[in-house]
């Protein structure tokens, strides 16, 4: 009779999808993070990671679980599956958001409080550079080719375009009020740069730095002030753009070629930041003012769940398929 | 736009110091920041303000914690001028604000002296009667942005066109405090004002408030300035002896209001009042344009720049000069010029705004040239709510229900 359970633990075991992954969830406030399983929409569980979680994000392999924990002034590195605390990596005073190169290193890590970039090898753990940029330095992207990384500066109001190479900044686009985000489109022939005062959502030719196009937002019954964009995810094939607005607690859809507005979808409040799962068939936004994540069917453009998480979600990444 | 020339300048400028650390992982990379000052591009403009504080003798606060401090103010302005001279890197653009004290007596010649040095933005910190004065002695020769005065009169009869008033106004406090209390059906309110010339226009804005949202004020008390002992040894005391009795006998009333600009009494009020009501106004909640707890839109991360600049927390004059200072700035980032004619020409046209941590973009009205902000309700440690509330609709900007809207003003430039 004894090991009748663990040959049902096992049935279950494989009987759970390949397609499930774990999503990870930066509570700001509560100084964890929560984990979630991208198929069941359950609560995996919830693991201290220091104070005050903001940008995560997770190595290409999926190895390593990247944590900028802003008021321990450091990049805290997990692994994924245990929540083990692997070490830590230098980033500089308050760590905000960052981003990884495609190839998995370095990593680009905006520090909030003293308007750099700094540049840290995932690898040997060493900084390689530190990079002065605008007030407030925030928003963090990179071009799909790699050469380009960007960085958003919430007082200044501009994004910087920084050589991956040599490290120095090569142009300069001032956009609206206090920029939050900043995102490539899969071919590199977009960059979209949300301005969360401005309410507007830039779209940027990368190859001129212009602004082409000004994504602005009117939703009914919500007032215009409430309207405040900050993160953008770009589907694989472009074709669609969500734009999370914060306090107007909805996610905006855009036509990727038009950037046109499709629809708005009611979210928990204050929405920043999301992820999408790696067949793109569902997109998790996190709610930092009701506590709470939404999983929005990515197909159907409609709102699935809410998976209560901890206290004010800031960021959240999905595990890449097992390898 | 892209901005190159400006930013290959700025990198010349800040030269090997910022140079970027190989292999330091141990070693902290040098964190030199901007160019300096003194070694400016060959193209750089350089845009210059100065910070005008009026000092008058008077008796110290009845609360130790809110003594004066000697860099009050400007300490805040510096914050400006280094998020201002951040941008400026990458525009080509350089900042300067001067710091003057003065007394009443000497604020003119203070001013004659910035004027003839050719600054063309003058911050004041400055009582009602004195910024007025400032204001007309500048005339068309600079821009005064008001970072201190709050009365009505200076945005109403006593407007002057060259005058922008980034401190909120009487009315808008009043009104801030007001829809709150509205919305929470505390409508019925006891008014206490002091006997200064000051308490009475806070005061009369509170009645304005009261009539705009529709409370009703019960009963409305002069506490006189009899010149007591404030703070001694025994002080409390006798305030716990005098607050009762003079807060006695009122009828029925929600909360207690105290318009007490000269900081006589206010502060003894909470919890000495003789009917257990709360207290708001100018002690218990406080309508406020900034508060040293405000974490919301971002602001923990100004608190901690400007902590680390002045080592001590924020107070409103520090706000409100940092602000005055960003808008000079700003207008300089979008016109990308530092011309003072073309950048005064551009914050008072519609086009203007300003981010100020307050989760909406802050811009001028063009009846009053008042900056439109939302107000925060402070408790002592926390900030309570914030104004406008959302339940009180406008047409045009929820920020116009604060304060005296287009069609009540009383000025005409």
């Amino acid at each position: 009779m004894n090991h009748l359970p663990l040959a049902a633990a096992l049935i279950l075991a494989t009987a759970v999808p390949a397609a499930a992954n774990r999503v990870f969830v930066s509570n700001e406030k509560s100084n964890d993070v929560t984990v979630l399983d991208s198929d069941t929409l359950e609560v995996i569980g919830t693991y201290p990671v220091g104070n005050r979680p903001r940008g995560i994000a997770i190595s290409p392999d999926g190895s390593e679980l990247y944590i900028c924990v802003s008021d321990d002034n450091i990049v805290r590195v997990f692994d994924p599956e245990t929540m083990e605390e692997l070490h830590t990596l230098p980033s500089g005073p308050d760590p905000e958001l960052f981003v990884l190169h495609p190839s998995g290193n370095p990593l680009y890590i905006a520090n909030e409080d003293d308007n750099l970039v700094t540049v840290v090898d995932t690898q040997t753990h060493e900084r390689l550079a530190e990079i002065p940029v605008g007030v407030e330095p925030e928003g963090m992207g990179v071009s799909p080719d790699g050469k380009t990384v960007i960085n958003t500066s919430e007082t200044t109001n501009m994004a910087h375009f920084i050589d991956s190479e040599t490290f120095e900044i090569y142009a300069n686009t001032l956009v609206d009020s206090r920029p939050r985000f900043a995102e490539y489109n899969h071919d590199g022939s977009k960059l979209y740069v949300s301005s969360e005062i401005g309410g507007t959502v830039s779209v940027i030719d990368p190859t001129t730095q212009q602004i082409v196009d000004k994504i602005e937002f009117e939703i009914p019954g919500v007032l215009p002030e409430a309207i405040q964009p900050v993160g953008v995810r770009v589907t694989n094939d472009g074709s669609k753009v969500f734009v999370a607005l914060g306090p107007a607690n909805r996610v905006a859809v855009i036509d990727g070629e038009t950037d046109e507005i499709i629809d708005y979808l009611l979210v928990g409040q204050r929405v920043w930041q999301m992820a999408f799962t790696p067949d793109e068939s569902l997109l998790f936004t996190t709610n930092g003012n009701s506590n709470d994540v939404s999983a929005i069917d990515v197909e159907s453009l409609e709102v699935v769940k809410s998976i209560q998480v901890g206290q004010q979600p800031w960021g959240v990444v999905v595990a890449p398929d097992a390898q | 736009m892209p901005i190159r020339p400006a930013l290959l300048a700025a990198l010349v400028a800040m030269g090997p110091s910022c140079a970027f650390a190989q292999q330091a992982a141990e070693t902290t990379p040098s964190q030199t920041q901007a160019p300096a000052a003194s070694q400016p591009a060959a193209d750089v403009a350089l845009i210059r303000a100065a910070v005008l504080r009026v000092d008058n003798p008077g008796l110290p606060p009845i609360s130790r914690l809110e003594l004066p401090t000697e860099d009050l103010g400007f300490a805040g302005a510096r914050l400006g001028i280094e998020d201002n001279d951040t941008t400026g890197r990458f525009m080509g653009q350089d900042f300067e604000a001067v710091e003057v004290t003065a007394t009443s007596e000497t604020a003119a010649a203070e001013l004659d002296k910035l004027l003839a040095d050719g600054i063309q933005f003058i911050v004041t910190l400055a009582d009602d009667e004195t910024t007025l004065a400032l204001a007309d002695q500048a005339g068309d020769r600079a821009m005064i942005l008001n970072a201190g005065a709050r009365g009505d009169a200076l945005r109403g009869t006593d407007c002057r066109f060259n005058t922008i008033h980034v401190a909120p106004s009487d009315a808008m406090l009043a009104d801030a405090l007001a829809q709150f209390l509205v919305w929470k059906k505390w409508t019925d309110w006891f008014l206490i004002k002091g006997s200064h010339p000051q308490d009475e226009a806070f005061a009369q804005a509170f009645t304005r408030s009261a009539s705009k949202f529709g409370a009703t004020i019960v009963e409305e008390r002069v506490y006189e300035d009899t010149g007591g002992a404030r703070r001694t040894d025994t002080g409390h005391v006798q305030v716990q002896q005098q607050m009762p009795v003079f807060t006695q006998r009122a009828p029925d009333h929600d909360i207690l209001v105290a318009a007490d600009r000269a900081d006589v009494f206010a502060a003894y009020l909470p919890y000495q009042t003789w009917d257990p009501r709360p207290v708001a106004g100018s002690s218990g909640l406080v309508p406020r344009s900034w508060h040293p707890a405000m974490e919301a839109w971002g602001a923990t991360q100004f608190q901690n720049r400007f902590e680390e600049l002045a080592g001590r927390r924020m107070r409103e004059e520090d706000y409100q000069t940092w602000l005055a200072i960003r808008i000079i700035g700003e207008a300089a980032t979008r016109q990308q010029s530092g011309d003072p004619a073309t950048l005064r020409e551009f914050i008072l046209s519609p086009d203007f705004d300003v981010a100020g941590f307050k989760g909406q973009k802050l811009t001028v009205r063009d009846w009053d040239h008042q900056v439109r902000q939302p107000i925060l309700l402070t408790t002592g440690d926390l900030t309570a709510s914030v104004s406008p509330q959302e339940e009180f609709l406008h047409q045009t900007s929820r920020l116009d229900t604060l304060g005296i809207d287009r069609p009540e003003t009383e000025c005409s430039f």
